[in-house]
């Protein structure tokens, strides 16, 4: 029992972070039909941007915590602007084209973000700076740690506040408005690469958040983390219901839980495959997802 | 009285085959002016190239004396051009007070926006009493109405409607004719394309007959409705 409990609060962490990053897939799918495999990789920038970035602050003389703020807006920043370049750069040019060939762009800007990293980082695995304590607080039989804390707390925060600007703002429902219909969209006076743009910009920003939080809570970041952080959340889009926000944010947390309880019955060497089992499984009983379902359309 | 629109020698082609072949029309301050024809006979190209959804390959389109040929769809709402488009085109999974919000979706008077709103639903009570639900859920007469009041708040001088009858019983497509006519005769200047033509000649000023692509027939409504080739080809003799 207590161990199940523990495995469920680590299940939380692990899965709040999955949520941050399906939900920057599942954003430019529901709006573009589109996996953006690069995604993983923007989240890889946004954290060793921060282990650079929060580096030097602390070398500079800055507070761990002003220095893990500014770190983590720089990586936003970054990352928003490596989304929206990818976006501007590879995808709109094949807006038009099968859907085979943007598929493919996605995997191949994986993989040339993948290499932008080692140029420009390096082929180490960098530490992390320890900016919110990771001393281990136990209630009960339950022990996390502030950092864990932290993690889980922000993100709901970020993704009830992504809930609110796409359904209460005008920008919101324009995003939804151009995820239906992009020509309509257009008849009413969307721009709708702007409203692409911004919804790329959106989604890597959490993506960097998602980064740090990784980066703060192994400790440690390197060029190639975005890759398997990056299929795991896909996967838990898609086992939510790819194109729904709310899909991405259970199948995030959901994956999170079984992966760390599924740890309870079998080796952490296994822990990916149990994630994976659960996707084929839920594909196979409900293809749409656990959340995705469609609003009938009449003619 | 000025043209509104002017279309000169308007030319609109897919994949080398053209669908619209060199057509001319006009539409004044404050008229409703109608384009029939058969099915295929180029209504929605004409209405795609006018509303910057397709580019034309020829022609000019002249509105408020401005050049607008090829202008993206976007662009043209801040001009004060609306489109109906062809099978309503709501957002289902927009509610329909939000989908009446995207039709202001350029406009910045947010008082005056939703007082409009409220003069759409005094207007079309029926979606007041649906303003919460999913546009999706609504029939499709429905949907029709809210298309038209949609694109009304983006405050257009001229409303271009495509076949605004389509698919709808007979008693929902005269309620439909009775709100355009109301807003035709508020000011807005309307292009209505029909393949109802007998309807759509009854209720507009003048018209013009499409056919294959190409403009056969023009004149007053009344007129049209008499002529005996318009009676022959599209009001069953």
């Amino acid at each position: 029992m207590d161990v199940l409990l523990q495995q469920i609060v680590n299940g939380l962490v692990v899965g709040s972070v999955y949520a941050l990053v399906a939900l920057g897939y599942t954003m430019v799918y529901g709006i573009l039909q589109l996996i953006n495999f690069a995604h993983g990789e923007v989240v890889m920038i946004g954290a060793l941007s921060a282990v650079f970035s929060s580096k030097w602050m602390l070398a500079m003389g800055m507070g761990p915590i002003l220095a893990l703020l500014l770190a983590t807006l720089l990586s936003m920043l970054i990352c928003a602007t490596v989304g929206v370049l990818i976006e501007r750069l590879a995808y709109r040019p094949l807006r038009n084209a099968p859907r085979l060939a943007p598929l493919i762009t996605a995997i191949a800007m994986s993989i040339l973000l993948q290499q932008i990293g080692i140029l420009v980082f390096g082929r180490n695995y960098f530490t992390f700076p320890e900016l919110i304590s990771k001393t281990p607080l136990t209630f009960g039989h339950v022990t996390t740690t502030p950092n864990e804390i932290m993690i889980f707390v922000v993100s709901v925060l970020l993704m009830g506040g992504l809930l609110w600007l796409v359904h209460n703002t005008k920008m919101g429902a324009a995003m939804r408005a151009v995820a239906e219909n992009q020509k309509i969209a257009g008849l009413m006076g969307v721009d709708i690469n702007k409203i692409i743009a911004i919804t790329f910009a959106i989604g890597s920003a959490l993506g960097a958040i998602a980064g740090v939080m990784v980066a703060s809570n192994y400790g440690q970041a390197h060029y190639y983390m975005g890759f398997m952080l990056g299929l795991k959340a896909f996967t838990a889009a898609v086992m939510g219901g790819i194109g729904n926000l709310w899909g991405a944010m259970v199948g995030g947390l959901l994956l999170g839980l079984v992966e760390n309880v599924g740890l309870i019955f079998v080796r952490g060497d296994y822990k990916d495959i149990f994630a994976f089992v659960v996707l084929v499984v839920v594909l196979i009983f409900r293809p749409q997802g656990l959340v995705g379902e469609r609003v009938a359309e009449r003619a | 009285m000025s043209a509104l629109l002017e279309v000169r020698k308007l030319e609109v082609a897919y994949g080398g085959i053209k669908a619209i072949k060199g057509i001319s029309f006009r539409v004044d301050e404050g008229e409703m002016v109608t384009l029939i024809g058969a099915n295929g006979a180029g209504k929605s190209s004409t209405l795609r190239a006018l509303s910057g959804l397709v580019m034309p390959v020829g022609g000019t389109v002249t509105y408020n004396g401005k050049d607008v040929t090829g202008v993206p769809s976007h662009a043209l709402v801040g001009l004060g051009i609306a489109l109906c488009p062809e099978g309503r085109g709501v957002f289902a999974r927009l509610s329909v007070h939000e989908n009446l919000l995207m039709g202001a979706y350029a406009r910045k008077d947010k008082a005056q926006i939703l007082r409009e709103i409220d003069e759409i639903y005094g207007m079309i009570p029926r979606l007041k009493e649906r303003t919460a639900q999913l546009a999706g859920t609504l029939s499709g007469g429905e949907q029709q109405m809210l298309a038209i009041g949609r694109a009304m708040l983006a405050r257009p001088k001229l409303l271009m409607l495509d076949e605004p009858s389509m698919g709808l019983a007979p008693l929902m497509v005269e309620k439909i004719f009775e709100i355009i006519n109301l807003i035709a005769k508020r000011g807005t200047t309307v292009l209505l394309i029909e393949q109802n033509a007998q309807l759509a000649l009854e209720n507009a000023n003048r018209g013009y007959v499409l056919e294959s692509g190409e403009i056969t027939l023009s004149g007053d409504a009344k007129a049209l409705l008499a002529d005996p080739r318009v009676k022959a080809a599209y009001l069953g003799g």
